[in-house]
């Protein structure tokens, strides 16, 4: 129906990483690899972010920081966990702070392996990422003119 | 009198790739006082020590942080092979040297563009990271990883660098030299620059010797103080003077790391020309028991390691202090008066690096 399909923007927290997934995620976003040719863009702002990126594992105290950042951001969004540490801890695992991957606090949809992940991989990642995103926004769409009668454009237009 | 209020910064903050808390205690733009809370990164890697044993540590070692994990793994090796009184062979400590010279610089050049991004300036800090790839594929080259690359092993290292490979290295070297003479003349001589950093966090020698800053911090403010100088690895036979500034602000702190940059590709030079022939590593058999301390200087300062063992294949302790750690009072002070619109300046220019600090 020729609609505008939009660029999803990137959210990235270090969770508890040590840093390696970190700065390949920067990486990533840089000319070499250059994420954003495949229309996202990185904002620093969980408010206006539709992906989110996160590195490293949960502990004690940045969980609460996660489901924060996670729950500013709006519906519909994307978690994607860069890294074994994120994907489940990892190396960490054992370690006495460490709850595990980022699924244990939040929901995970897309994992990126790798210690430390390949900008390729996540690359990779973030594809898949953004075909999910476009997925689930024309679902809400979809859900939005069946139980509300159209989406909120439509209505002030007409 | 204007109101006091504390503003919070971090731990999410755009300046900032990792997480770090600061309470800003303000009085209109001016910050009175600076409360650092850490520990949002803390994994509790230390405590690993009694679930892996001396050698299978060293991979959670190398794992404290990503940026400077060589030098990481390369402390704590050091450490257990002093206590085993293992001398390695003169090639294995060249290797050590070259390699450590590499991250320096991968390391130096990640801060210089994250700097360049914080003030704004975002074709340098592109230009930057597109030199810094160079850098990372010299690593990949000559040990398969990127930025973890477990090379090291008690006794020696595991890898070589072949004829072909040192050719490689310098010709990338030569290469980097070039694009960073551009970017020095840019960093160097650009006003809007100077005029973001030029008297900004100004720290003095009495200051710094008081607060324990080390590192380039420390060598910005007049401090010549390098641990390379001690000659762990092959940096005993190898003819370099630690970089120092006199001024103590953000731009010397600039000025200082991209010196050290030309400073690594000399070291990295001389490094393959003395490389001598031989053993990569020497057998070493049974457990440690004892204890060591090693100094050695990581990208950021100096970064001290502790291993106290008792004869089993579990060692009883492993300490590290960071020197992020020892910069963070350095900083404290730093931002105390200072304008809010130099905070992020600020806490970028000591090049935190949280994940070690935590651990
Ligand atoms: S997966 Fe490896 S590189 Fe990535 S944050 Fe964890 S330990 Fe570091």
């Amino acid at each position: 129906m020729g609609k505008v399909k939009r660029s999803p923007w990137l959210l990235h927290y270090d969770g508890s990483s040590c840093n390696g997934c970190d700065i390949e995620v920067l990486a990533t976003l840089t000319p070499v690899y250059d994420a954003e040719r495949l229309g996202v863009e990185n904002t620093g702002d969980p408010m206006q972010a539709d992906i989110l990126l996160i590195t490293g594992g949960i502990n004690e105290q940045n969980a609460p920081v996660v489901k924060q950042l996670y729950d500013q951001m709006p519906r519909p969004k994307v978690v994607v966990a860069v890294g074994i540490c994120a994907c489940t801890g990892g190396i960490f695992k054992d370690c006495y702070n460490i709850r595990g991957g980022v699924d244990t606090t939040i929901p995970v949809d897309i994992y990126v392996p790798g210690c430390a992940a390949r900008p390729q991989s996540i690359i990779d990642g973030i594809i898949k990422a953004r075909d999910l995103f476009q997925k689930r926004s024309d679902e809400h769409d979809e859900y939005e003119k069946t139980h509300h009668g159209g989406a909120g454009e439509e209505k002030i237009n007409g | 009198m204007a109101r006091k209020t504390v503003v919070p910064f971090g731990p999410q903050h755009p300046v900032l790739p990792e997480p770090i808390h600061i309470d800003l205690v303000m009085e209109d733009e001016k910050v009175l006082e600076a409360v650092p809370n850490i520990g949002f990164i803390h994994r509790g890697l230390e405590g690993l020590a009694d679930k892996r044993d001396f050698n299978e540590l060293l991979y959670v070692v190398e794992r404290t942080c990503g940026i400077c994990s060589f030098g990481h793994g390369n402390g704590y090796v050091q450490a257990v092979e002093k206590i085993m009184d293992v001398e390695i062979p003169d090639r294995a400590k060249f290797l050590r040297t070259i390699w450590a010279e590499i991250a320096r610089m991968h390391s130096h050049l990640l801060w210089l563009g994250l700097q360049a991004d914080q003030f704004g300036f975002e074709s340098l800090f592109y230009e930057i990271w597109r030199i810094r790839e160079k850098v990372l594929d010299l690593l990949e080259l000559t040990t398969g990883g990127r930025l973890i690359f477990s090379v090291n092993k008690i006794g020696g290292v595991i890898k070589d660098i072949g004829d072909d490979k040192m050719k490689a290295i310098l010709t990338n070297m030569s290469s980097i030299e070039k694009d960073m003479r551009v970017v020095q003349k840019t960093f160097m001589g650009d006003y809007s620059v100077q005029s973001r950093t030029k008297g900004i966090g100004v720290l003095t020698k009495d200051q710094i010797h008081e607060l324990g800053a080390v590192g380039p911090v420390a060598r910005a403010s007049g401090i010549s103080r390098d641990m390379r100088k001690l000659g762990y690895d092959g940096y005993g036979m190898i003819d370099f003077e630690p970089i120092t500034s006199v001024f103590g602000d953000c731009f010397a702190r600039i000025d200082v790391r991209l010196r050290e940059v030309f400073q690594s590709i000399d070291i990295i030079r001389q490094a393959i020309d003395k490389i001598p022939q031989g053993e990569l590593s020497v057998n070493v058999k049974g457990n440690p028991n004892g204890e060591a301390l090693v100094r050695i200087e990581q990208p950021r300062g100096e970064a001290i390691y502790y291993v106290h063992s008792n004869g089993t294949k579990f060692i009883d302790r492993y300490r590290n202090r960071t020197p992020t750690f020892a910069n963070l009072p350095a900083l404290c002070e730093m931002l105390k008066g200072a304008n809010y619109a130099d905070v992020g300046m600020m806490v970028v220019t000591i090049d935190p690096c949280i994940s070690c600090t935590e651990r």
